[in-house]
């Protein structure tokens, strides 16, 4: 419970209606999107500004309690789990769009605005912000910038971190911090910007963020090219980079996807393949012709059975739709639906997938696997049962060996979905141990008592496991 | 199954919940974008996720639930727009069921005119088809003998409650004689018959729009059907259902499957979103009773919403070419949640009102979002209904449309009721598909 001056306190800032700690609010802030992660908060708050962030923090700060700062709770890291109490920040009402600067090309925004309403924003001003988190219609900029989230469009146009180009934020102290600004150069210093981003909310309180839009594609086209055998699926990915043409979209669904995905969608797709690819190209339609021909000569040299054009932009948004879709289809496979997140270099696609499925059979789960194979992420996917311990056990133990494998081959535990609290034990993994006493000393600098997000990005204890780091 | 009162509203919900359900829900909050109440507050708790959530922390016993996790259920609209988007198939209306069920069980807190008019409705009124129509007369009688003028003058009405005066604005002029009484129980097709029609004449539907049903069943014969209209058919218990009077919706299903299966029928025509949603769920609303499984699956998989059998059944209507002379007429359509969510029939009624000649058609944004008259729900949460009826009616009021269409008596009235309160009632009607598509048929 909190105490009762505190809460005063806060309510002073805030009013009475935008601070709660009735149970309700409790639980519903007691969770996100991921599975089988449940911790209550002390109060839920709802700031309306940066100067209520501010002295909201300085009042936290004061007597020591922590705060989670929330965006829409999607995310997949338990990265807005309060494991540790205190008080989740919710930023929806921070949801402005404060300026759109044409001449310079760039937005300034509130992040608790839903990044779907932002991009149709643009979009209907004839501009282009390309960063797209199938979670879009429900996450928000900030939890983007936080996650440093990618998209279906991540491999020809980036991700989040490639757009935000400066930051108002609120220090654990309460004070008032400025990066960047509407530059495209800007080597002042430490990039402290991108430092914040990806910093799942464990440095700082996002207040407000720059970002640079870019004139849109003038010329789009989509493609399905469909695989009986997943090998052949996962060559061609390789094989399109490595033809030196580089797809707006190239996403990867194997079978169990394809099936459960399709009975959500329905969209008529073949049922018996091993492997679908879902490719986009953009830009002047003479390249775009022209690359996808090309492409459709690949898929074809890796013995795709079909190779199909949408005929038209209604097709296309349905067949993308439905691959946004996936990972929630997946479950209504089984009650829990645990999907991770692993990354290798692009040219292992196809070893990783196969290595996926002999760790999957190995343990006895059910892992479907669907993801941006153009950036070589993958989300190998469990669906299983949370009630049933034994095969949970079972489940964590697949993860582990894919996470190895992934490192194994050059590649890391997270390719867009964060550390959070669930990958927290396999950082070392990634970044080493002199990695980690870095990230932990820069932590220490932005949050000395440890009030911001407490609990995530660093586990008490590393997983045990000899990992050679190969960056 | 044996019925002992459970002692906390916490053990009725452990015991009534589906518990798989609540576990399906995985928190993506896909849903949370399509449920106008949370659109209107922005509050987790007031969102699919958020009231899964308390569900399942209740029957975890992670809290307890209080007169607030009440509110938060009773808050819901029971629209089930979280229903299509949620890609994990979470049967959320069976949950907020489930929920209201127990509920009922335990609450003391309903207003007294709260708890006064539910009594009225579901015990009273809605079960005795004949108290309808008596209801029907006094209605009549009320707007035909002055009453309505003196009550108005004096402000009589605005004691109970601005909403129900508001209502009682734009009540249409109810009919003493039911459509049965004005048409009888056979109706035969025009031209060669297609199939046997069984007309669902709906209780509120047959009081307050004689007229519209009469007009549906005289569609149905243009385009083919014979009609029965089966007499010992009752209310379809979508209200009570919904609002947690489970064991009356059951026994009024019950008699409606057994008037239906005694008429004959090929198919179940219901000219009302919201009572054709549970007449489709008829087989689950009886899950529970086995010997009731092969005829209630059959009842249920019969119904269909007018618009749907017309299309897809029925022999194409010809419409006339113009009605007005010179520009077109403008309408747009307001989805009945029920039939778009549940029923899925949001495409035939559009296909058939862009076939009627010299109307333009326009599409208003958020058509499938709720208009905020769930059922009784404008009566008993008239503050958040009147806001979701509000930002409704901007998007209404944008397409300048002259007629508002919907496909549901609760749907038109709370339109009728938008037009009278924020919208441009000059120029401006709200009608129901029926009766818009009637009276511009070419009759045979
Ligand atoms: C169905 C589904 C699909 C998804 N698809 C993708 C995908 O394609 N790509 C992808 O990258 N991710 C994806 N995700 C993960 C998730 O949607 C993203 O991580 C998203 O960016 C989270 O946004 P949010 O607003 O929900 O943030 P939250 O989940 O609320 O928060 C995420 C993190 O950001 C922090 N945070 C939030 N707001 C602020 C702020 N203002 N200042 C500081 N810290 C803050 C929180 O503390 C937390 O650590 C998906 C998730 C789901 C459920
Ligand atoms: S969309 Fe479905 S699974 Fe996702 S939060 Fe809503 S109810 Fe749960
Ligand atoms: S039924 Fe409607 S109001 Fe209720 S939670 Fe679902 S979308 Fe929201």
């Amino acid at each position: 419970m909190l105490d009762s001056r505190v809460r005063q306190k806060l309510q002073d800032i805030v009013g009475e209606a935008f601070f709660k700690d009735d149970m309700e609010s409790l639980v519903t802030h007691s969770y996100d999107g991921t599975p089988m992660l449940q911790a209550l908060p002390e109060g839920v708050i709802y700031p309306k500004d940066t100067a209520q962030v501010s002295a909201i923090m300085k009042v936290l700060n004061e007597h020591r309690i922590p705060l989670v700062s929330r965006g829409s709770g999607t995310n997949l890291c338990g990265g807005t789990v309060p494991v540790q109490g205190g008080i989740v920040m919710v930023m929806h009402r921070m949801n402005a769009i404060l300026d759109i600067d044409l001449q310079n090309l760039t937005a300034t925004v509130q992040p608790g605005i839903i990044t779907k309403q932002f991009i149709e924003h643009i979009e209907n001003l004839g501009l282009f912000y390309p960063p797209d988190p199938s979670s879009m219609s429900i996450s928000t900029i900030g939890g983007n910038i936080a996650e440093c989230s990618g998209g279906l469009r991540g491999l020809k146009y980036g991700t989040t971190k490639d757009y935000v180009i400066g930051l108002e934020c609120v220090l654990a102290s309460g004070e008032i911090m400025r990066t960047g600004g509407k530059l495209m150069k800007d080597v002042a210093g430490y990039d402290l910007t991108k430092l914040l981003i990806g910093s799942e909310g464990t440095l700082a309180v996002i207040t407000e963020a720059t970002l640079k839009l870019i004139p849109p594609p003038k010329y789009k086209k989509t493609m399905l090219a469909m695989y009986k055998d997943l090998y052949g699926a996962a060559r061609t990915v390789s094989k399109i980079i490595e033809n030196r043409i580089i797809p707006a979209t190239l996403e990867f669904m194997d079978n169990p996807t394809i099936r459960v995905v399709d009975d959500f969608a329905k969209l008529g797709l073949p049922l018996d393949m091993a492997a679908i690819l879902l490719i986009e190209q953009d830009g002047d339609m003479e390249t775009v012709e022209r690359d996808i021909e090309r492409i459709s000569e690949i898929c074809r040299e890796e013995l795709a059975d079909e190779v199909s054009i949408a005929s038209n932009q209604e097709e296309a948004l349905r067949l993308l739709t439905a691959r946004r879709s996936a990972f929630t289809a997946l479950a209504r496979l089984r009650p829990t639906t645990i999907l991770e997140d692993a990354t290798v270099p692009r040219s292992k696609i196809a070893d990783m997938v196969l290595e996926i499925n002999r760790i999957a059979e190995k343990h006895r789960v059910q892992i479907c696997t669907f993801g941006h194979a153009g950036d070589g992420n993958l989300h190998p996917t469990a669906t299983t049962d949370a009630r049933d311990h034994e095969e949970i056990h079972r489940v964590e133990l697949a993860f582990e060996e894919i996470f190895e494998a992934a490192i194994g081959m050059g590649g890391t535990i997270t390719g867009e979905h964060g550390v959070g609290l669930v990958k927290a034990p396999f950082l070392e993994w990634k970044v080493g141990s002199a990695g980690i006493a870095m990230m932990k000393g820069i932590k220490e600098v932005f949050d000395p008592h440890h009030l911001l997000n407490p609990g995530k990005m660093f586990a008490k204890e590393s997983r045990r496991r000899v990992v050679i780091d190969r960056g | 199954m044996a019925k002992l009162p459970a002692a906390t509203l916490q053990e009725t919900l452990i015991q009534k919940l589906d518990y798989e359900q609540l576990t399906n829900c995985m928190r993506c909050g896909f849903c949370l974008p399509a449920c106008p109440t949370f659109k209107e507050t922005g509050v987790e708790a007031e969102s699919p996720r958020g009231r899964i959530s308390l569900m399942k922390a209740a029957v975890d016993g992670i809290m307890e639930p209080g007169i607030s996790f009440e509110d938060q259920m009773n808050h819901c609209l029971g629209c089930r727009a979280c229903e299509p988007a949620c890609p994990a198939d979470v049967k959320y209306g069976q949950l907020i069921e489930q929920a209201r069920d127990a509920i009922e069980t335990h609450t003391k807190q309903h207003r007294w005119w709260v708890s006064g008019v539910r009594k009225i409705v579901f015990k009273e009124l809605f079960p005795h088809q004949k108290r309808m129509s008596l209801l029907g007369s006094g209605l009549h009688f009320y707007k035909k003998s002055g009453l309505q003028t003196i009550v108005r003058k004096t402000g009589a009405v605005k004691a109970f409650s601005k909403h129900l005066s508001d209502m009682e604005k734009i009540l249409p002029d109810a009919s003493s004689k039911g459509i049965v009484e004005q048409l009888g129980t056979y109706i035969p097709a025009k031209g060669e018959k297609i199939a046997t029609a069984g007309m669902f004449r709906g209780c509120l539907m047959d009081v307050l729009f004689t007229e519209t049903n009469i007009k549906t069943v005289k569609l149905l014969s243009e385009a083919g059907f014979d009609v029965v209209i089966p007499e010992t058919q009752n209310c379809c218990g979508a209200l009570h259902a919904h609002s947690g009077e489970s064991d009356q919706a059951k026994a009024m299903a019950k008699n409606n499957i057994r008037a239906f299966q005694e008429a004959g029928v090929d198919y179940i025509v219901s000219n009302a979103g919201g009572c054709g949603a549970i007449l489709v769920e008829y087989d689950h609303l009886l899950h529970e009773e086995p010997e009731w499984k092969e005829s209630s699956s059959w009842f249920a998989a019969r119904v269909k919403d007018i618009s749907t059998i017309l299309v897809e059944q029925g022999r194409p209507l010809q419409f006339a070419e113009t009605i007005d002379d010179g520009a077109s007429t403008r309408i747009t359509y307001q989805d009945s949640c029920h039939l778009r969510n549940v029923m899925k029939g949001s495409n035939p009624s559009r296909q058939l009102l862009k076939e009627v000649g010299n109307v333009a058609f326009i599409e208003m944004k958020d058509a499938g979002s709720c208009c905020g008259s769930a059922g009784i729900y404008n009566v008993t949460q008239p503050v958040m209904a009147n806001q979701i009826l509000e930002h409704k009616m901007e998007n209404v009021n944008a397409t300048a449309a002259q007629y508002l269409v919907t496909s549901n008596p609760g749907c038109l009235l709370q339109m009728k009721l938008g037009i009278e309160k924020h919208g441009q009632k000059d120029r401006m009607e709200a009608v129901h598909i029926a009766d818009f598509l009637y009276d511009r048929v070419v009759k045979k």
